[in-house]
This record gives C-alpha cells, sequence and structure tokens, in this order.
C-alpha cells in the first residue's frame, strides 16, 4: 500500500530519475574498480565459446556500455574457425561491410578487418554487430521494470550482414 | 562511436587556429567539502558557455568524480583526465561535449585511481594545453588540501572560492586563501545562503562572511531544495534563467567575464514560498 | 566491555560528519559511556569549533604524534558532559604529517582510557582518510540523500569493506517534504543502492545550524527532536534492537505526525 501511495505520489518527481541513474553508474563504478573480475570474465567467456569454434584470444574485446536503461556487455570476438562444418560458407564475403555503417558500440569500433585469407572471411566477420548483451547482472532492485539479471542478443545486422560470433553465445 | 565521432567533430571546431590569447584557467576551492563547489563549477559553466565562449570543465576529483553527474554526462564518459596524462586517449577522446550548449565540455576524473597517481607537472600542461583551446578552464578542486588540491590548483592562475554561511566553513576557507598565496587573487561566491535564517540572526550574514575572509564578492546564490532536484536529474540549474538562482549564476558569469552587473544577491526581505508553506502548516520555519 | 574504535566516514565532505560525531559523542556521554572523539581533519579542524571548545586547545594529535606531550594533556574535557573529551587535530600542518602506525597507536592508547573512540575522517580518500581508517575496527558511513553523495558514499564503503570492517549507514538530512513529493531518494532507496545496515536517519534540520555557530552540538537542546534520533542512534549502537522511525510515510497520518513534531 505505502509502495503504491509512493508511486503515485512520489515517483513522478525527480527521486525516481536519481534512483536510477545512481543504480547505473554504481554498476558502471564498480566494473571499473574490479579490472580483475573483468579478466576473469573475459577468459571464461573465451573458455566457453572455445568449446564450439576457435577464437583468436589476442584480439577479443569485452566492453560494457551503457544504453538508456541498462548495462549492456559488448563482446567483440574474432573467430578463427568454426569446428565443425556449417552452412556459414555461403555468407563468405558479404560480412565486410557489415559493421561500417553503424556506429553505437563500442565494440563494433574495435572490430577487426576482415583477414588476408578468403577462405576464413566468414569466420572472422566482426562479432560487433550481434554482439551479446548481458542485462543489468549486479542489479538489486525488485522494484526496476528490468530488475531480473538477463541475457539479450542485440541484432544490429545489415540486411546483407554476413555470420557472426553470435553463435558462440546461447541466449538465455 | 557516433559519441566519439561527435566529440571529434565538436573539438574539432572548438579548437581554433593559432589562438590570439590564452584562455583563463579557474579553480574553484573552498577547503571544506559539500559547501557546492561542483554545483557551483557545473553551473558557471553553463552559464559562461550560454555567452558563446568556449568552456571546459574539469574534474580533479580523481577517485571521487562528480561533475558528470551534476551535468547528467555520467553515460557519455568514455575516457578521463589520467587516461590523458597517461597517453592512453587523446584529449579529444576525453572531452564529453555537453547536453547543454555546444561551446561546453567536461574533462572527467578517474574513478578508480587515486589522487597520488597524478603529477603536478603533467596536470599543469594539460590545463596549459587547455588553455589555448578554450576561453575559460575550470578546475573543480576536491575537498580538503592534500594533494589532490595541490594538483587541482597547480594550474590555474585564478581562484573561486565557495563558501557557505557556516562557522566551519568560512574558518576552512579562510585556511585555503592562506594556502592560496597572492598569485591567485582569490574572488568569493557565498552558497547556501538562507535569508529566512539570516533574518533570524540564526545564520551569518553575507556581511559577517566577508567581514573576517574580505574577498571580492562574486555574487550569493541562496539554499534551494531546487539543487537537489537538479542533481537527481543532472541538469544544472543555470539552464533555468527564469529561476531566480538560474539568474543568479548567469550574473556571476557576466561578471566574471568583466561585465558590469551587480552583485547577485538573494532578497532578504522576502519569505520564500517553502516558508509560506510551512507556516501554513503550522512549521516551525515560519 | 572492549572499547570501541569507530571511524565516521562519508567520502563527500559537507554532509554531516563532524555533527554526527559531536552529536553521538555527547549522546554517548550522555548515556555513561566514557567517550573519546579524535579529529583527523589535519590543516581543516572543526570539531572544536562545533563543540565550542576551540579556546581551549592546548595541544593536538599531531604533537601527541611526535611526543611533545602525553595524550592527556592534549585531551580537552567538555565540562558540559561527564565524561567527553575530544583530541584536536593540528591545524597548520598536512595530512602527511602524522602516519598510519602513529595515528593507530594514539587510537589504541585513547581506547585503553574510553568505552567509545569516536574519529572524526576528513572529506575525500586521501592520506587522512586512509589514516583514519586504519585506526578504527569499524566504521559509521554518513550520507545524505544526494545522488552525489551516495556515489561517494559507496566508493568509501567499498574501501572500508576491503579491510572487512564492519560498517554502519547514518542517512543524514532527510527531508522528508521532499521524499514525499519524489524530488529525494528515499531511506529505503539510499539503503537498497549501498547495501549498508542502516544505523539511523537523521532528518534535516536548521537549528544545527544555529547551534554550531554557537558551538553547542544539538542534543543538548532539550526541545529538539534530533535529542530523541541521535539517543536511539546510540542505544542502537550499543546493540539495543530499537524501532526506525518512518521518515517516508506517505499516509495522512504520517503527515500529521511529521507536522506535530516541526511544530
Amino acid at each position: 500500500m505505502i509502495e503504491f501511495l509512493r508511486r503515485l505520489f512520489g515517483q513522478s518527481g525527480s527521486s525516481a530519475t536519481a534512483k536510477e541513474r545512481l543504480r547505473l553508474v554504481l554498476m558502471t563504478d564498480h566494473l571499473e574498480l574490479a579490472p580483475e573480475m573483468i579478466e576473469k570474465l573475459k577468459a571464461d567467456l573465451v573458455d566457453v565459446i572455445s568449446r564450439h569454434v576457435e577464437v583468436d584470444r589476442d584480439r577479443i574485446e569485452v566492453n560494457f556500455e551503457r544504453q538508456d536503461s541498462v548495462l549492456a556487455l559488448l563482446a567483440n570476438i574474432p573467430i578463427v574457425s568454426v569446428n565443425r562444418p556449417g552452412g556459414n560458407g555461403s555468407h563468405s564475403g558479404e560480412s565486410n561491410g557489415s559493421h561500417s555503417a553503424e556506429s553505437n558500440g563500442s565494440a563494433q569500433a574495435l572490430a577487426p578487418s576482415p583477414t588476408e585469407s578468403p577462405a576464413q572471411a566468414a569466420a572472422e566477420a566482426p562479432a560487433a554487430e550481434d554482439a551479446v548483451a548481458v542485462g543489468p547482472a549486479a542489479s538489486k532492485k525488485k522494484t526496476a521494470g528490468d530488475a531480473a539479471p538477463h541475457v539479450r542478443k542485440r541484432r544490429r545486422r545489415k540486411k546483407n550482414a554476413g555470420p557472426n560470433a553470435a553463435a558462440a553465445a546461447t541466449p538465455t | 562511436m557516433q559519441q566519439t565521432q561527435a566529440v571529434e567533430h565538436e573539438a574539432g571546431t572548438a579548437a581554433p587556429a593559432p589562438a590570439p590569447r590564452l584562455g583563463r584557467a579557474i579553480v574553484l576551492t573552498s577547503g571544506k567539502g559539500g559547501v557546492g563547489k561542483t554545483t557551483t563549477t557545473a553551473n558557471l559553466g553553463t552559464a559562461l558557455a550560454s555567452r558563446g565562449v568556449k568552456v571546459v570543465l574539469v574534474d580533479a576529483d580523481i577517485g571521487l568524480r562528480n561533475l558528470d553527474i551534476l551535468l547528467g554526462l555520467e553515460s557519455r564518459v568514455k575516457h578521463h583526465l589520467l587516461d590523458v596524462l597517461e597517453e592512453r586517449a587523446s584529449l579529444d577522446d576525453a572531452l564529453v561535449p555537453s547536453k547543454y550548449g555546444d561551446t561546453l565540455f567536461l574533462l572527467a576524473a578517474a574513478q578508480s585511481r587515486e589522487k597520488d597517481d597524478v603529477e603536478t607537472e603533467k596536470m599543469k600542461a594539460l590545463i596549459a594545453g587547455l588553455r589555448e583551446r578554450f576561453d575559460y578552464v575550470l578546475i573543480d578542486c576536491p575537498a580538503g588540501i592534500e594533494l589532490g588540491f595541490k594538483n587541482a590548483v597547480a594550474g590555474a592562475d585564478e581562484a573561486i572560492v565557495v563558501c557557505t554561511p557556516e562557522v566551519s566553513a568560512v574558518r576552512d576557507v579562510d585556511r585555503v586563501v592562506g594556502l592560496l598565496g597572492n598569485r591567485f587573487r582569490p574572488q568569493l561566491v557565498i552558497n547556501r545562503l538562507r535569508p529566512a535564517l539570516v533574518r533570524k540572526g540564526k545564520m551569518l550574514s553575507v556581511d559577517d562572511v566577508n567581514a573576517i575572509l574580505r574577498l571580492p564578492l562574486l555574487g550569493v546564490i541562496a539554499d534551494e531544495p531546487d539543487i537537489i532536484v537538479t542533481t537527481n536529474r543532472g541538469e544544472p540549474l543555470a539552464l533555468r534563467r527564469e529561476n531566480p538562482t538560474g539568474a543568479a549564476y548567469h550574473a556571476i558569469a557576466a561578471r566574471i567575464a568583466g561585465e558590469d552587473v551587480p552583485v547577485p544577491m538573494p532578497p532578504l526581505s522576502k519569505p520564500s514560498f517553502l516558508e509560506r508553506m510551512s507556516s501554513l502548516f503550522g512549521g516551525k520555519r515560519a | 566491555m572492549t572499547p570501541r574504535k569507530i571511524v565516521v566516514t562519508s567520502g563527500k565532505g559537507g554532509v554531516g560528519k563532524t555533527t554526527t560525531t559531536a552529536n553521538l559523542g555527547a549522546t554517548l556521554a550522555k548515556r555513561g559511556k566514557r567517550v573519546i572523539l579524535i579529529d583527523a581533519d589535519i590543516g581543516l579542524r572543526n570539531l572544536d569549533l562545533v563543540l565550542g571548545l576551540e579556546k581551549r586547545i592546548v595541544f593536538d594529535l599531531v604533537e601527541v604524534a611526535e611526543g611533545r606531550c602525553q595524550l592527556r594533556q592534549a585531551l580537552i574535557k567538555d565540562k558540559r558532559f561527564e565524561s567527553l573529551s575530544i583530541l584536536p587535530a593540528a591545524q597548520t600542518r598536512e595530512k602527511d604529517a602524522i602516519t598510519t602506525e602513529q595515528f593507530s597507536s594514539i587510537v589504541d592508547l585513547a581506547a585503553q582510557q574510553a568505552d567509545y573512540v569516536l574519529i572524526d575522517c576528513p572529506a575525500g580518500i586521501e592520506h587522512g582518510f586512509r589514516n583514519a581508517v586504519a585506526g578504527a575496527s569499524e566504521a559509521i558511513v554518513v550520507t545524505t540523500p544526494e545522488v552525489s553523495a551516495i556515489r561517494d558514499a559507496d566508493r568509501v564503503v567499498g574501501k572500508i569493506s576491503q579491510e572487512r570492517k564492519p560498517i554502519r549507514l547514518i542517512v543524514n538530512r532527510l527531508r522528508p517534504e521532499m521524499v514525499r513529493s519524489g524530488d529525494m531518494l528515499s531511506v529505503d532507496d539510499v539503503c537498497d543502492v549501498l547495501s549498508v545496515e542502516l544505523l539511523g536517519v537523521v532528518p534535516d534540520d536548521e537549528e544545527v545550524i544555529d547551534t554550531t555557530n554557537r558551538g553547542e552540538p544539538i542534543v543538548l537542546d532539550e526541545t529538539s527532536r534530533l535529542r530523541t534520533i541521535y539517543d536511539k542512534i546510540a542505544r542502537r549502537l550499543e546493540g539495543e534492537m530499537v524501532p526506525f522511525t518512518n521518515f517516508d510515510g506517505t499516509s495522512l497520518f504520517g503527515r500529521l505526525l511529521d507536522a506535530l513534531k516541526v511544530g
């Protein structure tokens, strides 16, 4: 009841904004304060993905990016080869343009350029346009709409976009 | 990426060809914390930039940054002051354009580092570089008089001291003015004055404060519940010229710019809306 | 009982560390505890001013550290209370005039003759903060319901938890009417964000400015509602279970109660 009244009378003011801003800024602060945790997360992420595809460990980029109301984990994981035979080959050559025009991701800015080997072009497609985004995992809020930690795929694919690393991570 | 491009674009236009003269580097300091240094920096920066001059706000509070929050820019900070000093990012990449004016920029502090990570000489060089590109460099100093204070002050050539009408704040400002020495010709902003309390003799008046400090007075800002709201939202009050406090910041900015306008001063006579409301409900504040 | 060594800290300045230290110290002393307050803000001391003891300073913390006087010579006894004394900071020295070891040993020395040693920490997270925290075995973090203060408090909570010292929170300067109008974060909001055990909630009271001007802690004022509030905080500190006053209540009853308390 109190919660209802508070919502009715209170949350229209600036305190709701303050709360939301604080939640996000503290998550960002905590990430900035915990580089070891991020390194470990990166290593774990790579281990999981490596079970399915061979990735270029030296060029992995993991970034956190704030969007409107979520903190997203953006992983850019260049793939060297796919362990199992799959349908990826048909898209080869198209991956090239997939990251040129869109411009809202730090991970994307760091996407590697396609390699010299045409045979590998598909596998090397920049991962950023379909990166794995992890929701506000650190959230303690019960009231916030997006309280439950969630994993979602961020689709930034253009119409001719190639295959990419998102296949390596299974959402939800 | 969009943001990075925007920064580059803005910074590109912001950087003038050989500057005719250097911009002014002003440190905002107080000794005591919580008197409103950061709020004053954000508002004066906003007000100055609205005059069409190029302004950069530098958050020197390494480890406890807040200027980004007050300007609503916390989600846009990608690089910070130490990234620039340690050459991990270019100045152009680190300057965050304000939402509220295309001549206003923020250089954020590092949150995960310590104040003693800053080399004073590098800080001086950074401020000198900024003075070539901006008309005003406002430096938001951390509380206290330790290394963070010394670094914030190092590159500045002017100082604004912010003081509230409280004994402890006045004492700390007095100490800071002593530490600043003669080089800075510090000017005074008195913040959080509550006219009703002054009337009742429960708060030091502007004259009381300045009888002790004896500094050139730039302006007086009233204590405003609105300030909390603007912090909550990340929108400096100076965006609202119709608001008396917003207008006061613009008057102070004009005075900084050398205009001959009167010292803004909250009226002592009229009871505020809050007081009227409070008396209506039988509160003690009446 | 084992003497308690508690640092009162906040990260952000001006949220009421010194006022809290003075009033909590005074309240504990009224309750018959032997209390020593240490001002760790070397160079910007204010605890003496808040308690109105500035004229009685003879020696200070740094002089004790340097062995130029005994601790008992430097302690100023507050005559309004049976068992309250303060150790003032040095005003014309730097924070690094005293090492962490020196500070800790002074706190330990003080603890030998007190039930409570409260350390008034300087703002920021520099040398002075590190000294003050190192000397304590538990912490009270003071914050106001404002975004910047909470962010700084969070930073400080992180630093103190690394040392595995228990932390409790005082939310200071709450304005219930602003919480109700939705323009100020509520106590619940603050606790949610910081995840620290709540020790007390102190409403904003402009009389504090007046009492500080006069150098009299507000808990001396028989009519002040803050007197009851600090008393509750002191009792919680002593381990008693004391229910919290609900300042966030939106009910008409709560509002009436508020109005009555203010009036």
